[in-house]
């Protein structure tokens, strides 16, 4: 199919016209960025109709010669329809949220346009078949990401940005040597290639070594725990919708989609039998010590950013499980993460746009004021908690599942434990922020505009309604053709080259 | 193998720079030092004693002789975002010293927790 490149080439192309149109006329890059997300959104849905289906294009007609792959391949299978779907509908919704929102900044013409690079740099990511192209686009995210953290060019978001990039490049030269070695080994960097040599070469020091660099270099992208030291820092000294942005695309697609696809399509679990153990550790190191963090702070965006590390504990302490359960819940709490954590990340937004403020000690009785961001808020706090009829809920419930089920029963138990401490500070910074009295200096404050609150309310009914994504029906479209990728293992690379 | 552990070692000193020194402009240095130490690693790589440039014409036929030109493509990419990457990181360093008046990483803390 020829319209997957158009994922990379569109918001490529509209960053470099935005620019040169935003010129002759101010306003043209509102439009044209937000033209550009939409038909992304639109793209990604359209993608839906090949769920459950694997498709192979060769840029440039460069098919491969005797099942030898040596052009550059666009892989689009159920898995990457999934995040495709989360990267476009949440970059649709934080583009229009920035119209409003980004005012307050000046010179927007380059907000968009780093914006479209990161949407590109992600889109490219995960369309990517091969492993070097993905190294690319994943520092073509990086780089629009460390400018867009510092995009205020406060002492704070200097700071904050010097240290991402720090350890964002050291995660890079790892991956690059990670890469070196990996074709020095295998002779190909096509992932679907590679991973039927590995096949048959089986398990063998060399990849345990790649396996060590790629494990710290993507951790540190996903800002896993003993790596995670940039993401409080970063996300929060970001405008709202780029944080929303971070903690609800950019670690997931970074982070997490690529080491589950390297280690569980590419390498395999049994080629590297030491991987979902690590998974497990790291798992539920970020979920646990993330979690007690998040209570001390008062920060509300800080807060909000070491929820996310917690979360994607979560996420990687299901891939580990290594069962189908297990992915299950991983890929849906992904889903509903990105959802209600973006969500949340454009209420602070509005919190800020109304109060230019972000300590949650200095605020309490907004909800009078502000009700739209109240509701939001609580809807995406309790779904991330966990609280029955939302998406959260269905996800923690599968992820809790898989584990009795892959007989860890004590993890289980943690599992639960830490929802419980996370609805303790999510409440926290609800009643800290929406309930109680009015502070006196806010007392002519009022809702954002009504783009800003329209895709809360949006984000909202997305939280509320990704439940639903469980049914039977629903389910054999999106979900169980993911999980079905990711069972497949290291088949992955018949799959693709149809062997 | 010994240029293999060669450039392991300068992807090490790299890597100490970054975790050690306390100043900006030295940290970027690191982090530069490592980007050249896995690009050479690259280069050795696709390398071939007595290997000649990857070009086929009609008096060389055989292609056993060519050294491997992706990982010299591959190179040439890297070096490209390196650039970038250390043009942003300088910048950076640039404000911040505008900012705070230091390049001591010890001094540059208004972030905590």
């Amino acid at each position: 199919m020829n319209l997957l490149p158009l994922f990379v080439v569109v918001p490529l192309g509209t960053a470099f016209i935005t620019l040169i149109i935003s010129k002759l006329w101010d306003r043209s890059a509102d439009w044209l960025a937000n033209i550009a997300t939409i038909f992304l959104m639109g793209l990604a849905i359209y993608c839906l109709r090949f769920t459950g289906q694997t498709i192979t294009y060769f840029a440039g007609g460069w098919e491969p010669v005797e099942g030898i792959p040596f052009g550059i391949a666009i892989v689009v299978d159920s898995l990457t329809i999934v995040m495709l779907l989360i990267v476009n509908i949440v970059g649709f919704g934080v583009n229009i949220y920035s119209i409003n929102y980004m005012s307050h900044y000046t010179d927007k013409p380059k907000y968009y346009t780093l914006f479209l690079l990161m949407m590109a740099g992600l889109n490219g990511v995960l369309i990517s078949g091969d492993l070097f192209n993905l190294f690319v686009f994943l520092e073509i995210t990086a780089i629009a990401s460390y400018a867009l953290v510092a995009f205020g060019i406060g002492s704070e978001e200097l700071e904050a940005s010097f240290k991402y990039q720090i350890l964002g490049g050291t995660a890079s030269a790892l991956i690059l040597l990670g890469l070196a070695l990996f074709y020095f080994m295998t002779g190909t960097l096509n992932l679907a290639d590679a991973s039927q040599i590995i096949n048959q070469i089986g398990t063998n020091p060399a990849l345990v070594f790649i396996s060590i660099l790629f494990l710290v270099g993507f951790g540190l992208k996903a800002a896993l725990m003993p790596f995670h030291s940039w993401l409080p820092d970063a996300h929060p000294s970001a405008p709202a919708p780029i944080s929303a942005m971070l903690s609800g695309v950019v670690i997931k697609v970074l982070g997490v989609y690529t080491l589950v696809r390297l280690f569980i399509n590419v390498f395999g679990f049994n080629n590297v039998p030491f991987i979902p153990t690590i998974f497990i550790i790291l798992g539920v190191l970020s979920m646990v010590v993330s979690a007690y963090l998040a209570l001390g702070q008062n920060d509300y965006k800080r807060l909000l950013a070491y929820s996310s590390i917690s979360q994607i504990g979560y996420v990687m302490f299901a891939f580990g499980l290594g069962t189908p359960l297990g992915f299950l819940g991983g890929i849906f709490h992904l889903l509903n993460h990105a959802a209600s954590k973006s969500l949340l990340f454009l209420n602070s937004g509005a919190i800020v746009y109304a109060t230019d403020n972000r300590d949650m000690t200095k605020m309490g009785g907004l909800s009078t004021k502000m009700p739209v961001t109240s509701y939001t808020s609580l809807v995406g706090s309790l779904s991330i908690s966990g609280i029955p009829p939302l998406g959260g809920f269905w996800s923690k419930l599968v992820i809790i599942i898989a584990a009795v089920q892959a007989k860890h029963y004590i993890l289980s138990g943690v599992a639960i434990l830490i929802s419980i401490v996370t609805l303790v500070y999510y409440l926290k910074s609800q009643r800290l922020a929406f309930w109680g009295t009015l502070n006196d200096i806010y007392k002519n404050i009022k809702e954002g505009p009504f783009g800003m609150s329209f895709i809360c309310i949006l984000l909202a009914l997305l939280s509320i309604g990704m439940g639903l994504l469980l049914l039977p029906s629903l389910r054999s479209l999106l979900l169980d053709p993911a999980v079905d990728v990711l069972k497949n293992g290291i088949d992955y690379g018949k799959t693709v080259l149809g062997g | 193998m010994i240029v293999f552990i060669l450039a392991i070692i300068l992807f090490s000193i790299g890597l100490y720079g970054i975790l050690v020194k306390r100043n900006l402009i030295k940290m970027i240095i690191g982090l530069v030092i490592m980007e050249y130490a896995v690009n050479l690693m690259l280069a050795l790589v696709g390398f071939r004693t007595g290997g000649i440039a990857p070009i086929i014409t009609s008096e060389i036929p055989e292609a056993a002789k060519f050294v491997d030109p992706l990982p010299q493509a591959i190179v040439l990419t890297a070096i490209v975002i390196g650039l970038g990457t250390t043009a942003l990181l300088v910048s950076f360093a640039v404000r911040i010293h505008e900012k705070y008046d230091t390049f001591d990483v010890r001094k540059i803390r208004k972030l905590r927790g």
